[in-house]
């Protein structure tokens, strides 16, 4: 991670842990596990993800240009679980479509595997925020898709959707239509969806924000343990601060528009966390105290009436 | 139950009334057909089959020419909304075509198809492109972006994201423009019809002009209403909730 380095502000709070902890691997089904691709191996000193330079500018709708990312610089270990917070309108979102290739930067590269990425591929999934599941087929259909894109043959997808489907416990919906789902359940399906495309990349857009506690508490869970289960490098963008720690092996905060790298921050806690954790809500604050500042920023844009409203705590802890 | 015993009332008026009149006899029975006149030429009409043969000449044509339109129009409605200059010049001409009657075209179809079946379809195909076109074209731009994304996103190409997500993504947007294309395709077909000996229903409607049959003219209207009602009834009704079931549109 040298060349991170040089790019963490000078106020960066806690030095990066370079030497990363293993995640803690719950006991795999050895089973059921021989179905999954194995991850790709790749050298340790290639980031599985490297963002280098990333700038992005738009014209508004008046014809000025906006400044949304100013010069992106992350990197992103295989394995890694990789947290990014930041206020709205960060362009923490946008991040995750440059990755995913279905944007283009203004400059910059995206690396994966150190060969910049052009367009969309299938080595990167990403699960967004309205999760964009397809209404006219079935939970089965849905997660198979990806695979029938890629022109695998029928007994073969079979095996593997009734493995992602009992991966995320929805076995029993197989035939169902998506809006016949919970909010909770939808989420899994796309996670299944993502999962079954086997990528080495899974990108995540604030996908737990819409749901209520108990059921992010649970998908927390599992996700932990999809993600140990399977090893991929997980990017998960969320406002949710103890989200954020509560998940990730790292927390990135951006800076508010244009979104900069503002500091980042390991997360040295065992695992598995729950949000309750008194040391999960410690590590939140740290992170917090950072990003209030740039919420405030963020609120005096919104409102830009001159009145500066001095917000103690406006992100979900 | 209720409804149907609405439409049993309403129905049932309306037949009296017309029964009333024909028997106040008003008006000579050339000029306001009678009922039990409509009803003999519509036994007539189908005991010696010639009514059954126009139906089928008329509904094989209909769907020739409605197929290819909407093949045709949701290529055309495609791109014309995938293309920003395209949707700024064709967009402007596809509307403004929309105010021409189909039937307009119909010199120039004889002229480069002949006096013939091909003429026919040229009519009904101009008659219901444009409406299914339209219908993709805004179908595209309502449905929601992300179907697309996410397409792309797991992997779909060109003809895999058209086939498999576009597609089926804009279709409950184009269901009620495919139902209109449907209407003006049916409208084209019977004018053209009647334009020319064709065996269609269309023809067999001048043919009770020509014979001053206003009997046989009655039952022909009453057969092309009905084979409307069907198809819009039936077959779009039926689409359309299958879509809504299966999209969690439905009320339920």
């Amino acid at each position: 991670m040298s060349s991170n380095a040089q790019n963490v502000p000078a106020e960066f709070p806690i030095p990066i842990d370079h030497d990363h902890r293993v995640p803690v691997r719950s006991g795999g089904k050895a089973a059921v596990a021989t179905l999954m691709r194995p991850v790709d191996a790749v050298s340790a000193d290639i980031p599985k993800v490297a963002l280098s330079d990333i700038c992005l500018s738009y014209r508004t709708a008046k014809g000025e240009r906006l400044l949304a990312l100013d010069n992106i610089n992350l990197q992103v270990r295989a394995g890694e679980f990789l947290c990014i917070v930041g206020p709205s309108g960060c362009g923490k979102s946008t991040l995750l479509h440059l990755i995913a290739g279905l944007h283009h930067q203004t400059s910059g590269q995206v690396l994966v595997d150190g060969k910049a990425v052009q367009g969309p591929g299938t080595d990167r999934i990403l699960i967004f925020q309205e999760l964009g599941l397809f209404p006219w087929l079935t939970v089965g259909q849905n997660v198979e898709f990806g695979m029938k894109m890629k022109g695998m043959s029928k007994a073969a997808r079979e095996e593997k959707v009734r493995y992602y489907l009992r991966l995320v416990h929805l076995s029993q919906f197989r035939d169902s239509y998506t809006h016949q789902l919970s909010g909770g359940m939808r989420q899994r399906v796309a996670l299944a969806r993502a999962l079954a495309t086997e990528p080495d990349v899974l990108l995540m857009d604030e996908p737990f924000a819409a749901l209520d506690a108990q059921t992010r508490d649970l998908l927390h869970d599992e996700l932990e343990r999809i993600w140990a289960e399977t090893g991929r490098t997980i990017i998960f963008v969320t406002h949710n601060v103890r989200e954020a720690i509560r998940l990730g092996d790292r927390v990135a905060l951006l800076t508010f528009r244009p979104g900069r790298v503002k500091s980042q921050f390991p997360v040295d806690l065992p695992r598995p966390r729950h949000l309750e954790d008194i040391a999960v809500a410690r590590a939140a604050r740290e992170v917090l105290d950072e990003l209030r500042e740039e919420i405030n920023r963020s609120l005096e844009v919104e409102y830009h009436d001159g009145i500066k409203p001095h917000v103690k705590t406006e992100v979900e802890l | 139950m209720k409804r149907a015993a609405r439409y049993f009332i309403f129905y049932a008026a309306l037949f009296g009334l017309w029964v009333l009149l024909a028997k106040l006899k008003i008006w000579p029975p050339y000029l306001f057909p009678t009922p039990w006149g409509v009803g003999e030429s519509l036994w007539a009409g189908f005991s010696d089959n010639s009514y059954w043969i126009a139906i089928m000449v008329s509904m094989r044509r209909v769907l020739i020419g409605y197929g290819i339109s909407v093949v045709l129009g949701m290529l055309l409605g495609l791109g014309v909304s995938s293309n920003k200059f395209l949707e700024e010049t064709m967009g402007g001409l596809l509307v403004s075509l929309q105010s021409l009657p189909s039937i307009c075209w119909w010199p120039l179809a004889l002229l480069w198809f002949g006096l013939n079946q091909n003429a026919i379809l040229f009519v009904v195909i101009m008659g219901s492109l444009l409406s299914v076109t339209m219908a993709m074209e805004d179908g595209r731009k309502q449905m929601p972006k992300i179907f697309g994304m996410a397409g792309r996103n797991l992997g779909a190409h060109r003809f895999q994201l058209f086939w498999y997500v576009l597609l089926p993504a804009s279709l409950p947007y184009i269901v009620s423009g495919l139902k209109q294309g449907w209407a003006f395709a049916w409208r084209s077909l019977i004018t053209a019809e009647m334009l020319y000996v064709s065996l269609g229903l269309g023809q067999v409607l001048m043919m009770g002009r020509e014979t001053s049959d206003m009997n046989a003219v009655i039952a022909v209207m009453i057969l092309i209403i009905a084979i409307g009602y069907v198809v819009d009834g039936i077959v779009f009704k039926s689409m359309e909730r299958h879509l809504q079931h299966k999209w969690g549109l439905a009320p339920a």
